[in-house]
């Protein structure tokens, strides 16, 4: 079908508009970093770079920083090792209930994060468990395990069997046709599953916020808790800042990955 | 699985553990399956399952009067009784699909267009210059994002600057709409992206077939181009629809309402557990509803 010029010209309108739509808050914020006034107040009434040094020397900041790396790296270790042996089962093997697992596995995405939230706080709570890094990180692992998994069973389906084929028959036992076959051939799909994983826990509150108990900040809280005092605001803008050019790294990364359209799914 | 036993050859004096292991293993298919099931299950199934378990359980058990603690076993309807009864449970519930219908219908309008010209009219390089400007304010964090919406529709913010030379003042931080708008701004990638997906799917000679059989551009987008992105759509509108409808951020942050998840979690900070757990019972059910209709539908081959 070949669209008509004024289609075209509308349709070229439509995209520039939902650009627009789509990066304006984030240029206006990214301007606040620069902000003179604690106030925020449109036009800015002046421009200083005070506010960064502010930030980088702000305790409860950098422990939110840790707390997020830390949070960040353990869930996405965890998910990463789950995720894959799933995968390998689901894709690899055929057995009965084989749909049903895919199903449950994908279910913590599906359904509302403040579901998980509440269903994992209540479990903890039940449980007696220390509400903290560690409560945090599990409730972190549990969907970032669906992310990796969607990844690499994606990746599986691709993959041909041969190569695993003829490892076997030259030999090699389970073990070691994984090791030289199977992971090579998902090691990419490990990698953007892994930073799609990273990336999901350290962006996330809504879970985040049930399952942190009082006196364990992320950064997502830290901001949450800080966007609602006024004298913090300034410090907040930086961090969003920081934070919206750190954004640009696992997109570039993934472009460099996999090519277009790797991974663009959570 | 176990340690590695590389370089163990026929007649080698020792054989490792691993390696006898993994020579055990090698023929029983039913052993490796569930080697490689046994920690996802665990996790899936008891940490989720679980706690899911554990909050339905909750719904049904009575609380303390004195100690405000569940009693577990302590079996009572109340907390539904409650939820049926009062009707500001039904407003929330109202209140919350209204908000997350509207921002799905919204997303799919607005995602279309752009869809479109990324899939069909852009060229290779334009089109992969527009899917990394995308996902640039996906990847973006989703309190940042919320912020920058603060700041604009506040009081002295942006939008009242752009407004005041029309004397109309701005929406400030406790207007329902606000919710709208910034729940679309946030979802809109996650429905550009399966829609672009699944409209670069359909193939040319569908288009070409549809027009050779005498149908003009517009007959041929009603009756080819948009019944077979639906199930894109319709995979779109599982982000937006189950993002919004658990929401209690933004809700909060940007128009001063309260949602179902906002309830759900004052309820459950205020003690009130069985009502939270009897609460959240609602979006699981809907969403359940949702996934099976989008399965249907065809949306799962497009995620």
């Amino acid at each position: 079908m070949t669209e008509s010029p004024f289609v075209r010209v509308l349709l070229r309108i439509g995209t520039w508009l939902v650009l627009g739509f789509l990066y304006l808050p984030l240029v206006i914020l990214a301007v606040y970093a620069f902000n003179e006034s604690r106030a925020l107040a449109w036009p800015p009434p002046g421009l200083t770079l005070h506010w960064f040094g502010e930030a980088a020397a702000n305790p409860a900041v950098r422990a939110a920083f840790l707390n997020s790396i830390i949070a960040g790296s353990a869930a996405t270790a965890i998910a990463l090792v789950l995720g894959t042996l799933a995968s390998l089962a689901v894709q690899r093997f055929s057995f009965f209930g084989r749909d049903t697992i895919a199903f449950a596995l994908v279910l913590p995405i599906a359904l509302p994060g403040v579901i998980t939230g509440i269903a994992l706080q209540t479990t903890f709570k039940t449980m007696g468990l220390n509400f903290g890094l560690m409560t945090i990180i599990i409730g972190h692992a549990t969907f970032c395990v669906v992310i990796a998994y969607n990844n690499v069973v994606a990746r599986l389906r691709r993959l041909p069997r041969t190569p695993e084929e003829a490892s076997a028959d030259l030999g090699a036992d389970s073990w070691l046709t994984f090791r030289h076959i199977t992971l090579p051939g998902m090691a990419t799909a490990l990698l953007s599953g892994g930073l799609l994983s990273f990336a999901l826990s350290f962006d996330e509150i809504i879970v985040t916020l049930f399952t942190a108990g009082a006196g364990t900040q992320t950064i997502p809280i830290w901001i949450f808790a800080s966007i609602q005092r006024p004298t913090e605001l300034p410090v907040v803008n930086v961090v969003a800042l920081v934070l919206l050019l750190l954004s640009v790294v696992p997109v570039y990364l993934a472009q460099r990955i996999a090519g277009e359209t790797a991974g663009i799914t959570r | 699985m176990t340690a590695p036993g590389i370089g163990a050859e026929p007649g080698a004096p020792a054989e490792s553990r691993g390696r006898r292991f993994a020579r055990w293993l090698y023929p029983r298919r039913r052993a490796q399956l569930w080697l490689l099931l046994a920690a996802p299950l665990i996790w899936i199934g008891v940490v989720y399952l679980g706690s899911l378990l554990v909050l339905l359980l909750n719904a049904f058990w009575a609380k303390d009067a004195f100690t405000g603690k569940v009693t577990p076993f302590d079996w009572t309807l109340k907390a539904f009784v409650d939820i049926f009864t009062k009707p500001v449970y039904a407003i929330v519930a109202g209140r919350t699909v209204l908000i997350a219908v509207l921002v799905t219908i919204t997303d799919a309008v607005l995602a279309f267009p752009i869809a479109y010209y990324m899939a069909r009219i852009a060229s290779p390089r334009r089109r992969g210059a527009l899917v990394v400007a995308v996902l640039l304010p996906l990847w973006a964090a989703y309190l940042v994002k919320t912020f920058a919406w603060r700041t604009i529709l506040q009081g002295n913010g942006f939008l009242s600057w752009v407004l005041s030379p029309f004397g109309i003042p701005g929406p400030g931080l406790d207007e329902l709409p606000n919710a709208w708008l910034v729940l679309s701004y946030l979802w809109l990638p996650y429905m550009i992206l399966p829609i672009y997906a699944g409209l670069e799917r359909i193939p040319e000679s569908l288009l070409e077939a549809s027009a050779d059989l005498g149908a003009r551009a517009g007959t041929t987008f009603r009756r080819v181009v948009l019944p077979l992105a639906f199930p894109a759509v319709v995979a779109g509108s599982i982000f937006t629809f189950s993002l919004s409808l658990g929401d209690y951020i933004v809700p909060d942050l940007v128009a001063d309402a309260k949602f179902i998840g906002n309830v759900i979690y004052d309820n459950s900070a205020l003690g009130n557990l069985p009502v939270a757990a009897a609460y959240s019972l609602f979006p699981i059910v809907i969403m359940l509803v949702y996934l099976i209709v989008a399965r249907r539908l065809g949306a799962f081959e497009s995620l």
